[in-house]
């Protein structure tokens, strides 16, 4: 078609603003990926450092990162001349480290689980609560809150947390099932009534129990770090690895999953299973991190769309810049919840919003939002 | 590649959509599917790149049944040129056209030198080369049909199915499409509403009706003014020489108002293959 083309004359007389070479556009998004991710990298490590060296117990920034260093490697000599206290050494390696580590392992769960169930039901809305995830742990935690652990069996309220996460996953995908098919509005409708439900029993036990308790389940929904232990590490950082890989890995079928079932099947992509699994990697990283973090909000949402704005919509790049991104945003969140208030603390879900609101409404008002499909 | 259609029956939403069609597509040649709305056009199409499974019967591409095929090994032997896209997530114009290539890949991984010439030559061929950089959601109608069709000729299958491809097309990116097809020489199935362009561009054309196969067989053969008035409920006048008709049309008078009378009739009993 080469030799009409009405609306694209091949030699434009007026030499037009486009590229001067096709794909330039997408070279140029590549590059920046590397850049970004580059970046983003450092600023996570900077960011667990000087997270070290915040606090109570005072901690050079050097003194933080000797000993981060020293417990990784053996035979570091500042670890035994007395240059550094226990106390700092408590103060750093059994609180402050973990905590940066779990802001940033959730900050990364959450962003990755969040771009993947915006692609399975094809809506820039959802989020990883959109299934009544973080709900349905709400329920599993304030249960353990109100009536206590020894009531419960001896119920951790990590792992009641975790059951009510998947449960209610669970619950989404079989009334959303329809001839063997997740359909995506189903799936959304399914989420969003047994949401309301799960809120509605939060919300009667939070109501019916004392002003102390009020207080710890009001930490759970709106999402805390502070409990972190490096114990509390492992599951998030396992499920964030397996899911990471498994989407990495799908990434070329997820760019198809965006143009639409039919239009996937016809590049070789089984919509139906790529939902399925999708679904399932998704659920559990969110499971994971919320019955640790509590429901934290606005990561999930928004890291994926900042993401498409900065490097487009391919999968290949987008994943990698809202991992890296999502992690070191809630590191960041996290310092300035302890910090700001010192020495009150402020819930991390407050902040994400307070800080992430308006510079993502920023963002979307900008040039250039159109690569993330906010340009009509 | 050789296409078989043999006894396809395909249920949707609790209706038989097709019935019974059988069709033999020879490597190379280029058919068109013409019908009026519902006729079931789109759904047997479907069934040859596995949007739908038929309730009865198979579908054969090189004689290998398209359901035990692989998902990429299907992908690699039928192309589909689809109507239109979601674009809730936007990618630019020749990242959608290097989606075609997914089939040829197993996981993530970067886009091999291969991969970009394809594209690159496909593009140019649709004429979508200038607008590499936009985004598909800002491209008119029939610019994204372009970008649809490089996308599909960027799978290198032997056997490409168009569905309406030139709905949104002006005149002459009609005739250009076509030609682009046909100068492939690749096995084409067209869903095609322009009977003109039907029997222009293809070698042969199946005119399907309530989900049966009517007719099938050479457009200047087929589509005589008699099938037409009966099968599609238009009047026709033929022009231009007895090889290569050219059809003007107008509504049957019966349609313009209330007074059906005998006419209704005589269409139901002229619906009976001759």
């Amino acid at each position: 078609m080469t030799s009409r083309s009405l609306t694209h004359p091949a030699h434009p007389a007026g030499s037009s603003p486009g590229p001067l070479t096709p794909g330039h556009l997408r070279r140029r998004l590549v590059r920046r990926t590397w850049l970004l991710c580059a970046a983003l990298g450092i600023a996570a490590c900077v960011l667990v450092v000087v997270s070290g060296a915040v606090g109570s117990v005072a901690v050079s920034p050097a003194q933080a990162a000797q000993l981060v260093v020293g417990h990784l490697l053996p035979g570091m000599p500042w670890m035994s001349d007395g240059s550094l206290t226990p106390l700092q050494d408590q103060a750093v390696w059994q609180f402050r480290l973990p905590r940066a580590l779990l802001a940033g392992l959730a900050g990364a769960g959450l962003a990755l689980a969040g771009a993947l169930m915006q692609v399975t039901v094809r809506n820039p809305l959802a989020e990883p609560y959109i299934l009544g995830v973080s709900s349905g742990a709400s329920v599993g935690a304030v249960l353990v809150i109100v009536f206590g652990s020894a009531t419960l069996g001896g119920l951790s309220l990590n792992a009641a947390a975790f059951g009510g996460a998947l449960g209610a996953c669970v619950c989404v995908a079989l009334l959303a099932r329809k001839d063997g098919a997740l359909s995506p509005t189903r799936m959304i409708l399914a989420g969003v009534a047994l949401g309301t439900l799960f809120s509605a029993v939060t919300s009667y036990l939070t109501i019916s129990t004392s002003a102390q308790n009020v207080v710890s389940v009001l930490f759970f929904l709106l999402g805390s770090v502070s409990a972190a232990t490096m114990s509390s590490l492992v599951g998030p950082a396992i499920a964030l690895l397996v899911a990471g890989v498994t989407a990495l890995l799908l990434a070329r079928s997820l760019n198809a999953l965006m143009t639409g079932d039919e239009s996937a099947v016809s590049l070789g992509v089984d919509a139906t299973r790529l939902r399925g699994v999708l679904l399932v990697v998704a659920s559990l990283l969110t499971g994971t991190v919320v019955s640790v973090a509590g429901g934290i909000g606005f990561v999930g949402l928004v890291v994926p769309h900042v993401a498409r704005i900065a490097v487009g919509a391919d999968h290949r790049r987008m994943l990698p810049v809202a991992v890296l991104g999502g992690a070191a945003f809630l590191m960041a969140a996290d310092l300035l919840a302890r910090t700001v208030a010192a020495p009150t603390e402020i819930p991390l879900g407050i902040l994400t919003a307070f800080v992430g609101a308006p510079f993502f409404l920023w963002l979307m008002r900008r040039g250039g939002a159109e690569r993330a499909g906010f340009g009509r | 590649m050789r296409v078989d259609f043999d006894d396809v029956t395909v249920r949707l939403g609790g209706r038989d959509v097709v019935q019974h069609a059988s069709l033999t597509i020879e490597p190379g040649t280029v058919v068109g599917l013409v019908g009026p709305n519902g006729s079931g056009k789109s759904s047997l199409l479907r069934t040859l790149y596995r949007a739908v499974r038929p309730r009865r019967g198979s579908v054969r591409v090189d004689g290998q049944d398209v359901l035990r095929l692989s998902g990429r090994q299907a992908a690699r032997a039928v192309a589909v040129m689809l109507q239109d896209a979601p674009t809730d997530f936007d990618l630019n114009v020749e990242e959608t056209v290097l989606l075609g290539r997914a089939p040829h890949h197993t996981a993530f991984g970067r886009d091999t030198p291969t991969d970009l010439d394809v594209v690159a030559d496909v593009m140019r061929r649709t004429g979508v080369t200038d607008l590499a950089d936009r985004m598909v959601a800002t491209l008119s109608g029939g610019q994204r049909q372009r970008v649809l069709l490089a996308r599909a000729l960027a799978q290198q299958s032997p056997v490409l199915v168009l569905d309406e491809p030139s709905n949104h097309l002006d005149i002459s990116h009609q005739h250009e499409l076509m030609t682009t097809v046909r100068s492939l020489g690749r096995t084409v199935i067209a869903a095609l509403h322009d009977l003109n362009l039907a029997t222009r561009y293809c070698d042969r054309v199946v005119v399907l009706d309530a989900g049966r196969i009517f007719a099938a067989g050479p457009p200047a053969r087929v589509l005589t003014p008699e099938l037409i008035r009966t099968t599609f409920d238009v009047d026709v006048r033929v022009h231009g020489d007895v090889d290569e008709p050219v059809f003007a049309f107008r509504p049957l008078p019966a349609a313009a108002g209330p007074t059906v009378d005998g006419a209704a009739d005589t269409r139901t009993e002229s619906r009976i293959p001759t």
